[in-house]
C-alpha cells in the first residue's frame, strides 16, 4: 500500500517537473515550481528527513517561489517578444544533448553507488553527545561541518551585495523595490496585522526547537522574513534604507560572530571552529543567535531586490512588482457594485 | 472505546476527502474564477476541518492536538485571505478591460 503511494508521488513529481520545464508561460512555470517544492517536501517527510522537508517547503517552495514571482513580474513586458522567438535547430539539438548527458551522468552516479552507500552517520550519531545538542542535523551543521554553514552565511551576504550592486548610482543608499500601498481596510492589511504575531512566535519556536527537534535558524529565518515582507506588502511599513547602520550591522553580525568563535576555537581548542570541551552548546547557541538576524535580513532584502528609489521618495501606490497581482489598491469605485 | 474512536476518525477523514474531491472537480469544471474559488474554499475549509477533526483522537497528547487545531485555523485564515485577494485581482482585471 505505502509502496503504491510512494510510486504515485514519485510519478507525480516527475510529471510536475516536466510540466514546469515545458510550460511556456513564465507565471505558470513558477506556479508549477512552487507546487513541485511542496510535493518534494512531502517526499522528504516520507524519507524521514523532517529538517530537509521544512527547509524545502520554506526555502525551495516558498522563498524561491516568491523570488521567481518577482522576476516574472519584471519580465512581463518582454514575455511576448520571448514567445515569438524560436531558437534554431542547432541550439535545440545542443540543449537536448546537454540535458540528456547530464541526466545520464547523474543516473550513472546514483546507480553505481556502492551498497550500502558510504556514510558518516554512525560517527556523527556517536559523537553527538559531545556537542550538547539533541538534533543530529544541528550537530552536523554547527559542530562537525560548521565551516560549511559559515561559508553558506557568507555566500548569502555576498549574494545580497551582488543584488545591491545592480542599483543605479542615483539610488545608492535608497530603498529597494517600490513602496507598496494597499487598501487600509482590505484583507491584505488585515492579514498583515493578524499573521505576524503568530508567525514571529512560530519562527522563534522553530529556531529554539532546532537544538533538539527538526527546525533551526534557516527555516525560522524564512518565516520571520516572510512576516516582514507581508507587513511591507500591505504598506504598513516601508523597506529599509540600505545605507542604514543598524541594517548593515545586522547583516554582517552573523558571519563576524561565527568567525570570532572560530578564531577562539583555534586559540582555545587547537582548531579553527573547534569548541573547547563542555563549551560546544553555548558556542552553538551564540552562533545561531548571531546568524538569525543576518539570515532574516538577507532573505527579506533578497526578496526586496536592488534599491530602486531614493530614501525619501513618497509612496507610489500602484507601482508593485513583487506581487502585482495582489497588492495594488482597488481603483476608485471598483469595490462597489 | 478505541474502536469507536477509530471508526469516528475514518468516517470524518473520508467525509473530508469527499469535500476535497468535490472541490477539485469544481476547480476543474466550473466556468469562471469566482465559482472556481468557491469550490476551492469548500475543500479548504470543510475538507481540512473534517480531516483535522478525524485526526484529533489519534494524536498522543493534548499539545499535539492543539497544534493540529492551530494548523487548521492558520489554513482557514490564509486560504480565506488568499481567495479574497485572487477574487479582487480578477475583478480589477475585468474592470480595466
Amino acid at each position: 500500500m505505502t509502496a503504491i503511494v510512494s510510486l504515485v508521488v514519485a510519478l507525480l513529481l516527475l510529471w510536475l517537473a516536466l510540466w514546469t520545464v515545458v510550460a511556456r508561460d513564465a507565471f505558470v512555470a513558477v506556479a508549477g515550481f512552487v507546487v513541485y517544492g511542496l510535493l518534494l517536501s512531502l517526499v522528504w517527510v516520507r524519507l524521514a528527513g523532517i529538517d530537509v522537508a521544512l527547509t524545502e517547503a520554506a526555502i525551495g517552495g516558498g522563498l524561491t517561489g516568491a523570488l521567481l514571482l518577482g522576476a516574472v513580474g519584471r519580465l512581463r513586458g518582454t514575455e511576448a517578444a520571448a514567445w515569438s522567438e524560436r531558437s534554431g535547430a542547432c541550439t535545440r539539438a545542443f540543449a537536448v544533448l546537454l540535458s540528456v548527458s547530464v541526466a545520464t551522468v547523474l543516473a550513472l552516479c546514483v546507480l553505481t553507488l556502492p551498497e550500502p552507500p558510504p556514510t558518516l552517520a554512525p560517527q556523527a550519531a556517536e559523537n553527538l553527545a559531545a556537542t550538547g545538542v539533541g538534533n543530529p542535523i544541528t550537530g552536523v551543521l554547527l559542530a562537525f561541518r560548521a565551516l560549511d554553514t559559515l561559508l553558506e552565511a557568507v555566500v548569502l551576504v555576498i549574494a545580497l551585495i551582488g543584488v545591491w550592486s545592480l542599483a543605479p548610482d542615483r539610488f545608492w543608499g535608497g530603498r529597494p523595490g517600490p513602496r507598496y500601498g494597499a487598501d487600509p481596510d482590505g484583507i491584505l492589511t488585515y492579514l498583515a496585522r493578524v499573521l505576524p504575531p503568530i508567525g514571529i512566535v512560530v519562527g522563534l519556536y522553530l529556531f529554539w526547537a532546532g537544538a533538539d527537534h527538526p527546525g533551526g535558524k534557516f527555516q525560522s529565518a524564512t518565516i520571520l522574513a516572510a512576516m516582514w515582507m507581508l507587513v511591507q506588502m500591505a504598506g504598513l511599513s516601508d523597506a529599509p534604507r540600505i545605507d542604514s547602520r543598524w541594517l548593515r550591522a545586522g547583516i554582517v553580525v552573523g558571519p563576524l560572530v561565527f568567525v570570532a568563535v572560530g578564531v577562539l576555537g583555534a586559540w582555545q581548542a587547537g582548531a579553527f571552529l573547534g569548541y573547547p570541551d563542555g563549551w560546544a552548546k553555548p558556542m552553538i547557541v551564540v552562533i545561531e543567535l548571531a546568524l538569525l538576524p543576518t539570515l532574516v535580513l538577507v532573505l527579506a532584502l533578497l526578496l526586496n531586490g536592488a534599491p530602486a528609489r531614493s530614501a525619501d521618495s513618497p509612496p507610489a501606490p500602484g507601482e508593485t512588482s513583487l506581487s502585482a497581482r495582489s497588492t495594488r489598491p482597488m481603483p476608485a469605485g471598483g469595490t462597489r457594485q | 472505546m478505541s474502536v469507536v474512536l477509530d471508526v469516528f476518525s475514518i468516517v470524518a477523514i473520508v467525509a473530508g476527502l469527499v469535500f476535497f474531491l468535490a472541490g477539485t472537480v469544481g476547480l476543474l469544471r466550473f466556468p469562471d474564477a469566482y465559482t472556481r474559488l468557491h469550490a476551492l474554499t469548500k475543500a479548504d475549509n470543510l475538507g481540512v476541518a473534517l480531516v483535522v477533526t478525524g485526526l484529533l483522537p489519534q494524536m498522543d497528547g493534548v499539545l499535539a492536538a492543539l497544534k493540529l487545531v492551530l494548523v487548521w485555523l492558520l489554513v482557514m485564515l490564509s486560504s480565506g485571505a488568499v481567495s479574497q485577494l485572487i477574487a479582487r485581482s480578477v475583478r480589477r482585471r475585468e474592470c480595466s478591460e
